[in-house]
């Protein structure tokens, strides 16, 4: 540290003081966001960029690269069985799940929002499913919806219906997967009951003056100044849903008859089981694709229903 | 009881009509949703901490036995023979330890930069930083796995932990957030009593973040503690094994033995939840930081 200063004095007697001393902060400054420099550099862009690099070769890794221009795209639309289904399977897994994931969430915080006793603890106990995640929870939900065994069994006999069989059954295995994430909305919830409390309550209370009912003083007033949070909810929500891997994996494989199949299980199937690395990496490609472009698509609408109480500075 | 209070009785018990009574039914229904919602919320924890120490008898038995009769232990001694799970959680306390440690380190400067330093090109760097959080982590897994394969690092615990001494987009913004919020007359202060820049950030403006570092830090164990998908693709020896995926192994292997896998199920959740526990405001403030902001 002390050399750089040597190595600076004389630009500092030449252009006088203040210079300098704008200059050595430009230096340390630069020098402390080194570290994430590297990263981004070398595992951010430099990963994308080699990916995309990548898509356009026949590639193992180990012994052949061949350059095959867009025939792996043209593959993968055009003949591939399983992208259709991928595509579908984590399609119906985002638009199922975020939605209802965004409503839940809400409701959740506007009841745990109220004046209740132990509400420190109550909040704990529907935030808890969020921290942990992780194969556990994966094993936990196999046999809480085992339709012999599981709760899900004492449940509908309890309601004298039987049990859907689950991961037991193309039809209900990826509507059981959506119910675990479901189960760990708490993340959602946690921000909605920050936005919440940032609700002005003078302006609740001026709409109830004025004679507004509870659910008109929702719709009209706690809804729109709960848009911005709503707005990050669900394009975290988005990305989020559509690397779903870890419960595809470990409780399903992907079947039954790849009936949970999602994106993310058949890149890692088509790289890392059948080594088709260049392939694989054009599938990672489409899904980051679709992923920016229904991010995007929901950030362009937020001008016409996201209320920002600050006003938008254009 | 004297006249007057007996008055205000009197008075007060006249709206109960049927506002009130309206109002405490509400109240109770509200009461019932939110106990009903906490109990779904909470119950696999309960079944599997309950299934753990069932004996095999009462394992597939409907309707279930809530509470097992005797405890059965052995359920906890079972996984340990069957397979190295003494190591297996040795290995991810490991792993997760140098992984925090980097990212609250590396992130922390980093921040400070972002935060209290002006440079060319800060904030257009900043910006592209925020894009990257966006960034699907499959498009960067293959050509990392390329990239480690060539440095050979596979089979280590280098890929896991190297790329956290380099920072993380998410940790930094949240950090960077938090940083803004002290004054920045401290720095100028600093600087002219003629402290240099690390000392700056070293002495003053590290121990004032202390909340956000707290933050960084529980965000970061438990993530590292719960990843699958990286252990799995850098992992594949198993005496490197991490707890997750040991968990998977054992129900590839002895499909059927569901108390032990119950039992290092709960043996897996209990550090993640005794962090959530001793430090849940921070966790909490931690999500509004980044969530409010955003």
């Amino acid at each position: 540290m002390a050399l750089k200063q040597n190595l600076l004095a004389p630009m500092a007697a030449r252009r006088g003081r203040r210079l300098s001393q704008r200059q050595t902060e430009a230096l340390f400054g630069i020098l402390f966001v080194t570290p994430y420099a590297i990263h981004f550099l070398v595992l951010q862009l430099g990963t994308i960029l080699y990916s995309l690099f990548l898509s356009f070769f026949d590639s193992d890794m180990l012994t052949k690269m061949v350059f095959i221009g867009f025939d792996n795209y043209r593959y993968l639309l055009q003949d591939e069985p399983l992208f259709g289904q991928a595509l579908k399977v984590t399609a119906i897994y985002t638009f199922v799940s975020v939605p209802v994931a965004t409503i839940l969430s809400m409701m959740i915080a506007v009841l745990l929002n109220q004046n209740l006793r132990y509400q420190g603890i109550l909040r704990t106990l529907y935030y808890l499913p969020a921290v942990v995640s992780g194969v556990a929870v994966a094993l936990v939900w196999i046999w809480v919806l085992n339709p012999d065994y599981g709760l899900s069994a004492v449940v509908f006999s309890a309601l004298r219906v039987s049990s859907p069989r689950w991961f037991w059954s193309e039809g209900w295995a990826l509507p059981g997967l959506i119910m675990i994430s479901l189960w760990g909305t708490g993340t959602n919830m946690l921000l909605y009951l920050a936005g919440l409390q940032s609700v002005p309550s003078q302006l609740q209370e001026a709409a109830r003056i004025d004679g507004a009912g509870a659910v008109r003083v929702f719709w009209s007033i706690t809804v729109p100044m709960l848009t911005p949070t709503i707005l990050f909810n669900v394009i975290l929500n988005i990305i989020g849903s559509f690397q779903v891997f870890t419960s595809a994996y470990v409780i399903t494989q992907g079947g039954p008859n790849n009936a949970t199949l999602t994106m993310v299980l058949l890149i890692y199937q088509k790289a890392f089981q059948n080594f088709h690395f260049g392939y694989a990496s054009s599938i990672a490609w489409v899904l980051f694709i679709i992923t920016l472009f229904f991010s995007l698509l929901v950030f362009r609408s937020s001008d016409r229903w996201v209320y920002y109480e600050g006003g938008v500075r254009r | 009881m004297n006249a007057v209070s007996q008055l205000r009785i009197a008075t007060s018990s006249r709206p109960l009509s049927r506002e009130r009574i309206s109002r405490a039914a509400l109240r109770t229904i509200l009461y019932l949703i939110v106990l009903v919602g906490a109990l779904i919320f909470t119950f696999p924890f309960f079944w599997m901490a309950s299934a753990s120490v069932k004996p095999d008898a009462q394992i597939l038995l409907v309707p279930p036995v809530w509470i097992p009769s005797p405890f059965q232990w052995t359920n906890y001694v079972r996984p340990f023979q069957n397979l190295p799970f003494g190591l297996f959680f040795l290995n991810t306390t490991v792993i997760t330890i140098l992984g925090m440690t980097g990212v609250v380190a590396s992130s922390s400067i980093v921040s400070f930069s972002f935060s209290r330093m002006r440079w060319p090109g800060r904030d257009a760097f900043f910006v592209a930083m925020l894009a990257t959080i966006m960034l699907p982590y499959p498009v960067i897994m293959i050509p990392s796995y390329v990239l480690f394969t060539k440095l050979g690092w596979i089979n280590s615990f280098l890929p896991l932990i190297v790329p956290e001494w380099l920072g993380s987009p998410f940790i930094i913004f949240l950090m960077r957030q938090y940083m803004l919020t002290i004054p920045l007359e401290m720095d100028d202060a600093a600087r002219i009593d003629g402290c240099s820049w690390f000392e700056l950030f070293w002495r003053i403006i590290l121990p004032l973040s202390a909340p956000a570092l707290g933050v960084a830090a529980i965000y970061s164990f438990t993530f590292h503690w719960n990843d699958f998908l990286q252990p799995l693709l850098y992992l594949n020896r198993t005496e490197l094994f991490t707890v997750q995926l040991g968990l998977a192994m054992l129900q590839n292997r002895y499909t059927t033995d569901f108390g032990a896998m119950m039992a290092v199920s709960t043996l897996s959740l209990i550090p993640v939840l005794i962090v959530f526990f001793t430090a849940q405001r921070h966790f909490i403030q931690g999500l509004v930081i980044s969530g409010v902001k955003g």
